[in-house]
C-alpha cells in the first residue's frame, strides 16, 4: 500500500514547545523554524506529514471531523469537548491538574455556590457527582479575578505550578483530576491508514517512556 | 430562542435540494435493487412510536429522542432507529411467518442533536435485518451485504471494522467477576479512551497477570488480523465456556469472510464497542472515502426481540445515506440526469406535446414549456442539455 499524507493537528501556545520536543524525540525531523513560524500549515519535506497549527481547544474538533488524522490535545480540552476520537497515548507532557480554588476562609452567602470557569462541562460534572447544585459562570480567561471581585465563590481551572493562584491570594480547595497531553486519533483515519498510524503511535509511546523516566 | 426568521428550520433539520435529492434517489435505487437481489423484503413502519415500547427498547439516550404527547395523551417518539420498530413488527404482525426473516427498509430517522454542523437531527438510513438465525453465517451474510451495497454506491476504499461485544463482556467478566466493573471497562472502550482504560485497570488492584491481560487487550487494536487471532487464541486457553464459544464464532467468521474475499477489507478489532447497547454479539462499522465518520454500522442483537415477547436471535445493519453522500465523490455528469426542453407557442402546442410524449416514452426527461411563460430565455436555456423550439411553424433543435 502506498503512503498517504498524515495530517497532525498541533496545539499552539503553552503546550506547543513540549509537543515539538516530544515529536523530535520520537524521530520526526521537524524544521528548525517550526516553533517560530507564523504559518498555520507545514508540510515536512522528508516524510509524508502535514502539520496544522490550531488553537488548543480546537484540536479535538479538527480530529473528530477528520480534517486532521491525529492531534495532540490536553486532557482538559478533551474532557470539556467530549469529542468522538481515540485517546491512544498519555504523552506525559504539559502536566498540570484541574482544581477548585478561591479566597481563603471564604464563606458563601449565595444559596447555590457560584463557580466561574473556562470548563463548564467538567465543573458541572464534578459538582453533580458530588450531589451539589451550583451556578456556573463561563469565563474565557483570567479566571482568578472572579472570586477576588466577588463575581463567584470559587473557580474551577487548571493549575500547573500554583504561582498564579498564590500571587492572587487564592488557595486550592479541591483537586479534581490530573491533566496531561494526549495523542488523539480520528476513528476513520485509524481504519484507513492503520499501518502508518500504528507506527506513529508506537514511536510516540517509546518517546513518552523516555520523558516519563526523565521526569519521575 | 428569539423569533425565528422565515427561512429558518428547527435545529438540526435541513432541506434536500434537487441535486442532492437526485444523488439520494440514485443511491436508494441501487440499494433497493441489490437488497431485492439478496432476497430481502422491504417494509415500512410509522414515524411515530410509543415512548414506552420502541422509545425505551431503542437504546438511544432519552435526551436525544423527539418526545411529545399524541392526541390521547400518550408519550410518543419520532423513531430514532429502524431496528427496534422492525423487531416490534417481527414479534407481532409477522409472528407467524417462518424464520429466518429477511427484511429491508429505507427510512428517515430522528435523533435530537445539540452539537454543531454535520450532525443532522433527521437523516435517511437504508438497512437490512436478518431475524431468527443465530449462526455466524447470518452475521457474514449481513456484513457481505453491507459491503456490497457500499461498493456499489461508488464509495472508495471501503473498509469494515469487526468486533464482538459478547466476547468482550464475557472475557471481562471472567477477569474481574463484577458487572459494574465490566460496564465501566466497556464504557471506556466505547469512549475510545485507551488512556482512561489503563488508568482504571490500575485502580482495580487486580493480580498482575489479570491487569496485564486487560491492558494488552485494549492495545490489541494495533495488531494485524493475523496477530489479533493469535492474541485471542492465547486469551481463551483456560477461559470460560462462553468465551470459548464466542472465540469459535470469531474464527468461523474470519474463515467465511475469506471465502467471500472480504478478508483484505476487514479490520478485526476486538476492542470495537458501538453505542447502541442492545448488541450482544458481532458488531461492525463500515468506512470509506474521506469522511471522518463511519458511514454504516450494525451487529447482532439477540435480546431485543424478547422485549417484544418473542425471544429470537437477529442481526442487521444500517447505512447512513447523509454520511454516504458526503463520503462519495460525485462526478458532475453522473449527478445530473440529461434533460431536454421543448419550447412552444399556441400554434404548435399539439406537435410539441406529441414530441414530448414520444421522448418521455423513450425514457428521456423532457420539460414542456410555453414560450410566454419563460421569464428569461437565455438563462432558462442554459439549464438544459438540448432544446427544441416549436415556434411559428418553425421546428428547430439546438
Amino acid at each position: 500500500m502506498n503512503k498517504s499524507v498524515i495530517t497532525i493537528a498541533m496545539p499552539k501556545g503553552r503546550i506547543f514547545g513540549d509537543a515539538c520536543r516530544l515529536l523530535r524525540n520520537a524521530g520526526f525531523r521537524l524544521p528548525e523554524t517550526f516553533e517560530t513560524t507564523r504559518k498555520l500549515i507545514l508540510d515536512l519535506k522528508t516524510e509524508p506529514f502535514r502539520f496544522i497549527l490550531a488553537k488548543p481547544v480546537d484540536v479535538p474538533t479538527y480530529v473528530e471531523y477528520g480534517a486532521a488524522d491525529l492531534g495532540i490535545a490536553g486532557k482538559d480540552v478533551l474532557l470539556e469537548s467530549g469529542r468522538d476520537v481515540y485517546e491512544m497515548v498519555d504523552l506525559g507532557i504539559s502536566k498540570c491538574h484541574m482544581a477548585v480554588a478561591g479566597l481563603p476562609e471564604h464563606q458563601s452567602r449565595n444559596p447555590f455556590l457560584k463557580i466561574a470557569t473556562k470548563y463548564p462541562n467538567i465543573a458541572s460534572d464534578f459538582y453533580r457527582r458530588r450531589g451539589e447544585q451550583v451556578d456556573l459562570i463561563a469565563l474565557n480567561g483570567s479566571i482568578e479575578l472572579a472570586p477576588i471581585v466577588g463575581l463567584a465563590d470559587a473557580i474551577v481551572d487548571i493549575v500547573s505550578s500554583g504561582q498564579t493562584l498564590r500571587e492572587n491570594g487564592l488557595v486550592e480547595y479541591d483537586r479534581l483530576l490530573d491533566i496531561s497531553s494526549r495523542l488523539i486519533v480520528n476513528p476513520v483515519s485509524y481504519r484507513q491508514k492503520k499501518t502508518q498510524i500504528d507506527q506513529i503511535v508506537e514511536k510516540m509511546i517509546k518517546a513518552t517512556e523516555g520523558t516519563k523516566v526523565g521526569m519521575d | 430562542m428569539s423569533q425565528p426568521y422565515m427561512f429558518e428550520k428547527p435545529l438540526g433539520l435541513r432541506d434536500t435540494l434537487p441535486k442532492a435529492q437526485q444523488e439520494l434517489s440514485r443511491l436508494e435505487m441501487i440499494f433497493q435493487r441489490e437488497l431485492i437481489c439478496w432476497g430481502y423484503d422491504f417494509i415500512k413502519t410509522p414515524a411515530l412510536e410509543y415512548a414506552e415500547t420502541v422509545g425505551r427498547a431503542s437504546a438511544i439516550a432519552d435526551h436525544r429522542l423527539f418526545k411529545f404527547l399524541d392526541a390521547e395523551g400518550h408519550p410518543v417518539v419520532l423513531r430514532p432507529d429502524m431496528t427496534t420498530p422492525i423487531a416490534r413488527v417481527a414479534a407481532s404482525s409477522l409472528r407467524k411467518e417462518p424464520l429466518p426473516l429477511r427484511l429491508a427498509y429505507t427510512a428517515d430517522l430522528y435523533r435530537s442533536q445539540r452539537k454543531e454542523g454535520g450532525h443532522p437531527s433527521e437523516f435517511e438510513q437504508t438497512g437490512a435485518e436478518l431475524i431468527g438465525d443465530a449462526t455466524p453465517y447470518a452475521d457474514v451474510e449481513v456484513m457481505s451485504l453491507m459491503m456490497s451495497l457500499l461498493e456499489k454506491s461508488g464509495l472508495e476504499s471501503v473498509r469494515l471494522a469487526v468486533g464482538h461485544v459478547g466476547f468482550v463482556n464475557a472475557f471481562f467478566y471472567d477477569l474481574v467477576k463484577d458487572n459494574a466493573r465490566v460496564e465501566e471497562l466497556r464504557n471506556l472502550l466505547y469512549n475510545k479512551n485507551d488512556v482512561g482504560f489503563h488508568e482504571y485497570v490500575d485502580t482495580l488492584g487486580l493480580p498482575e497477570k489479570v491487569a496485564n491481560q486487560l491492558n494488552t487487550f485494549v492495545d490489541s487494536r494495533r495488531l494485524t488480523n493475523e496477530e489479533t487471532l493469535a492474541f485471542l487464541k492465547s486469551l481463551v486457553t483456560g477461559a470460560s465456556a462462553t468465551v470459548q464459544a464466542y472465540y469459535k464464532n470469531i474464527i468461523e467468521l474470519i474463515h467465511l469472510l475469506k471465502l467471500e474475499r472480504l478478508d483484505e477489507k476487514i479490520d478485526l478489532d476486538i476492542t470495537l464497542v458501538p453505542h447502541l447497547n442492545y448488541y450482544t454479539g458481532f458488531v461492525f462499522q463500515g468506512f470509506g472515502g474521506n469522511l471522518g465518520f463511519p458511514v454504516a454500522s450494525g451487529g447482532r442483537y439477540d435480546d431485543l426481540l424478547a422485549q417484544f415477547n418473542r425471544p429470537c436471535p437477529a442481526t442487521g445493519f444500517g447505512i447512513r445515506l447523509d454520511r454516504l453522500m458526503s463520503a462519495i465523490k460525485v462526478s458532475t455528469d453522473r449527478s445530473t440526469q440529461k434533460k431536454r426542453a421543448v419550447i412552444y407557442d399556441r400554434e404548435n402546442v399539439g406537435k410539441a406535446m406529441q414530441f414530448a410524449a414520444e421522448e418521455r416514452e423513450k425514457g428521456h426527461a423532457v420539460v414542456l414549456q410555453h414560450a410566454d411563460g419563460i421569464d428569461n430565455l437565455e438563462t432558462f436555456r442554459e439549464q438544459f442539455d438540448a432544446v427544441n423550439y416549436f415556434l411559428e411553424r418553425t421546428e428547430t433543435e439546438e
